[in-house]
């Protein structure tokens, strides 16, 4: 009987608070995140702003990477879409825009004075035709990662690898060590666009990039991005990466470094945070061990050396969202709350006075890169949108796997542009 | 007029419809019946490969109502893709493993374990088990054990001191692992059809057989297999258009990759239509493997399954 009382008493509870819950004000937010520390401390954040502010619930809803970009464009057009989603900006972001299934926030991002307090590059990412439809969280930078010890060992000062030479030799020296110089997560294709994006970038530099978007010198097929094949395929001819590369995905990849396994990785700075948690003994390399050298430079190239590539991602707001929904992401998207998420390793902030929390020299060394370029280049399979980012994530795969030339790489590259424009 | 119904001991005529096995019977049937199925038929089968086939004539990425009508254009760049022939291939190959490999094992398996002695149930079981797993978790396990560095293939070469392959990050035996993974994956649910068949046969044939004289592999070469027809034949059906569906084995184990040379049709229309949101090059690839599938449902129907 004492049960039975429980259990209606129980019963009643939930219905009593089914029914606050449906009076208030529900924030769907959609993530990606996969970093149990990080999504911690966005629940906190979330459930402060619920505290400051009565009525409101902010819901947080996950969807793994790769579901959550092919689940996107069917998202956005239910009825029930979430409120909040994530956003790598670039050529998605666009197509989204011009679907119209984003709300235009320009008028309370710029209230305030709120606007002023993010970095202009970052907020230009989300930014089209004079109009906001999102804001930036966080910025990223690629470079390499290597392991201080191994690279000892392999007899290489790393501090010495500045150009894409010094880079094929650091290869040969470790090989003949017995290190394996190079670790990648080959089945995830993007990770190997890396070395070719990096490459168009210091090879073409921003002109390249913005004459092959408008179609000029060959476009995608022009001399720039056949260069960055061929000079990818000096490397991949060396055999750097471990054994096995195009079988494994980029979270084994990581862990791999992590474990003290490969000298080097071609990293997104995050790398430097989740290598830890993806190591096989869950700690990975300590901060002594662990060593940082930008994205080598060609000779003859037009790209500076001070030029990046990275991601910019952030959030957007969808179509006919509450407007509680903005008033959290600039919450959530201010000084403090950056700034924690800085003092974790997690993030470069994009807020103004955010980077103070910056704790370790290594974040700091991306804060002051990211500051002192004045080319950022989204990486590519976003900036290109899914139908030719892919394509490009393709035949890096394909000139690593020594299926394709890196002429016929660059020609579907061009091919895949023109059919998806 | 001893078959009267009990209606028409009441007095009362039975209403037209009603009276008789003629065509006026069938039509009410065909007005009661139809109009649900052809309905749920309408919904469920024809709208959406209509659709399917409405979308593989636009450029669009599945944003908003599809605008920009190109024709045929879609299937020109399906057919102008190396990818494309690579996945027809493979779903070639997988059928040839099928019929060729697949199916004698499980048809011998079946003939071994049709028999009562100890121990044979516990067997169909284990045969059958691969074939309940789920396919994602079969694909995964695989991943696990065709690792070159920790999984059970690459301890198997480093006991024979060989350094261990990596079979599912090369061109050339990805798809060969893959296609062991299938044949472990679904010859059992092919020996259990063939152990229900061959349970359920005139037992006094293969007696009649005997004490004519044929020896065991007359019996079962003139006696048995002829008997087992029926069966092989819609084994070979399901094998064929279940390798034509072939997806959720191959994405957890390579993903279609290393460069497409493990895609299925299925594989390579969720990695080019679906990720790369082109949904009209989708649809054509999806129009194009559902019309090969129904040709060839209805040409094997017609040709091997008439009597069926």
């Amino acid at each position: 009987m004492r049960l039975l009382g429980k259990l209606g008493f129980a019963v009643a509870a939930c219905l009593f608070g089914a029914n606050v819950a449906a009076a208030d004000t529900v924030v769907k937010w959609l993530h990606i995140e996969v970093n149990p520390a990080q999504v911690k401390i966005w629940e906190e954040v979330a459930r402060s702003y619920e505290a400051s502010h009565p009525g409101v619930k902010v819901e947080m809803q996950f969807l793994e990477n790769e579901a959550y970009k092919a689940k996107l464009p069917t998202i956005l057009q239910s009825k029930d879409r979430p409120n909040i989603i994530y956003s790598w900006a670039g050529g998605v972001l666009k197509t989204q825009i011009e679907a119209g299934v984003l709300e235009d926030i320009t008028d309370s991002v710029k209230s305030g004075g709120y606007s002023d307090t993010i970095a202009p590059a970052a907020l230009a990412a989300f930014t089209q035709n004079g109009r906001v439809y999102g804001l930036p969280i966080a910025l990223s930078q690629v470079g390499f990662l290597y392991n201080k010890d191994l690279m000892a060992k392999g007899h290489v000062d790393a501090s010495k690898i500045k150009t894409w030479d010094d880079l094929l030799g650091a290869v040969k020296t470790l090989k003949a060590a017995g290190v394996t110089p190079i670790v990648v997560g080959g089945a995830d294709k993007w990770p190997l666009h890396f070395y070719w994006t990096h490459l168009a970038v210091r090879i073409g530099g921003k002109p390249a990039f913005d004459a092959a978007l408008k179609g000029e010198n060959g476009g995608f097929a022009g001399e720039t991005f056949q260069k960055s094949g061929e000079l990818f395929k000096q490397l991949v001819d060396l055999q750097p990466f471990q054994n096995g590369f195009l079988g494994s995905k980029n979270p084994q990849a990581v862990g791999y470094f992590g474990d003290g396994k490969a000298a080097m990785i071609l990293a997104i700075s995050s790398f430097y945070h989740t290598q830890r948690a993806l190591a096989a003994d869950k700690v990975g390399l300590s901060d002594d061990k662990l060593g940082w050298f930008d994205f080598p430079v060609v000779p003859g190239g037009k790209g500076e050396p001070s030029d990046t590539l990275g991601g910019i991602t952030g959030w957007l707001v969808t179509k006919d969202s509450p407007k509680e929904a903005v008033d959290f992401l600039k919450y959530f998207i201010s000084k403090d709350v950056q700034a924690r998420l800085a003092a974790g390793n997690f993030i470069v902030p994009v807020v103004k006075g955010g980077e103070a929390g910056l704790k370790s020299d290594f974040m700091k060394q991306i804060a002051a890169n990211l500051a002192k370029s004045n080319y950022h280049q989204n990486f590519y399979d976003q900036s290109l949108g899914p139908s030719v980012g892919r394509v490009v994530n393709d035949v890096s795969a394909e000139i690593a796997g020594g299926s394709m030339s890196p002429q016929d790489a660059a020609k579907a590259i061009e091919a895949a542009y023109k059919q998806g424009n | 007029m001893a078959i009267a119904s009990p209606i028409n001991v009441a007095g009362e005529a039975a209403p037209q419809a009603l009276r008789g096995p003629g065509w006026d019977g069938r039509f009410t049937v065909l007005i009661l019946f139809l109009p649900p199925a052809l309905l749920l038929f309408t919904l469920f089968v024809v709208l959406p490969i209509g659709e399917a086939a409405w979308y593989s004539g636009f450029n669009w990425n599945g944003f908003g109502r599809p605008t920009q009508w190109i024709g045929f254009d879609n299937y020109r760049f399906v057919l102008e893709t190396r990818a494309f022939w690579l996945a027809l291939r493979n779903n070639g190959l997988i059928i040839a493993v099928s019929l060729a490999i697949q199916l004698p094992l499980a048809l011998t398996l079946a003939l071994m374990l049709a028999e009562k002695f100890r121990g044979a149930v516990a067997l169909r079981m284990l045969f059958f088990m691969p074939y309940i797993l789920a396919e994602i978790a079969t694909g995964l396990i695989f991943s696990f054990v065709y690792d070159g560095d920790y999984g059970l293939v690459a301890s198997i070469w480093r006991f024979f001191g060989a350094e261990p392959p990596y079979l599912l990050a090369s061109t050339d035996t990805a798809m060969l692992a893959v296609l062991i993974v299938i044949v472990w994956k679904y010859f059992g649910f092919h020996m259990m059809l063939f152990i229900a068949a061959l349970q359920s046969l005139d037992k006094s044939l293969v007696e009649a057989a005997r004490i004519d004289g044929a020896t065991r592999s007359q019996t079962l070469r003139h006696v048995v297999i002829p008997l087992l027809y029926p069966t092989i034949r819609l084994s070979v059906f399901f094998a064929i258009v279940g390798s034509l569906q072939l997806f959720d084995l191959v994405m957890p184990l390579t993903r279609g990759g290393p460069a497409d040379s493990s895609n299925t049709m299925v594989s390579f229309l969720y990695n080019n239509g679906i990720s790369r949101m082109r949904v009209g090059y989708g649809s054509a690839i999806g129009v194009i493997l559902f019309a090969i599938c129904v040709t060839f449902a209805f040409t094997y129907k017609r040709w091997f399954m008439r009597d069926e």
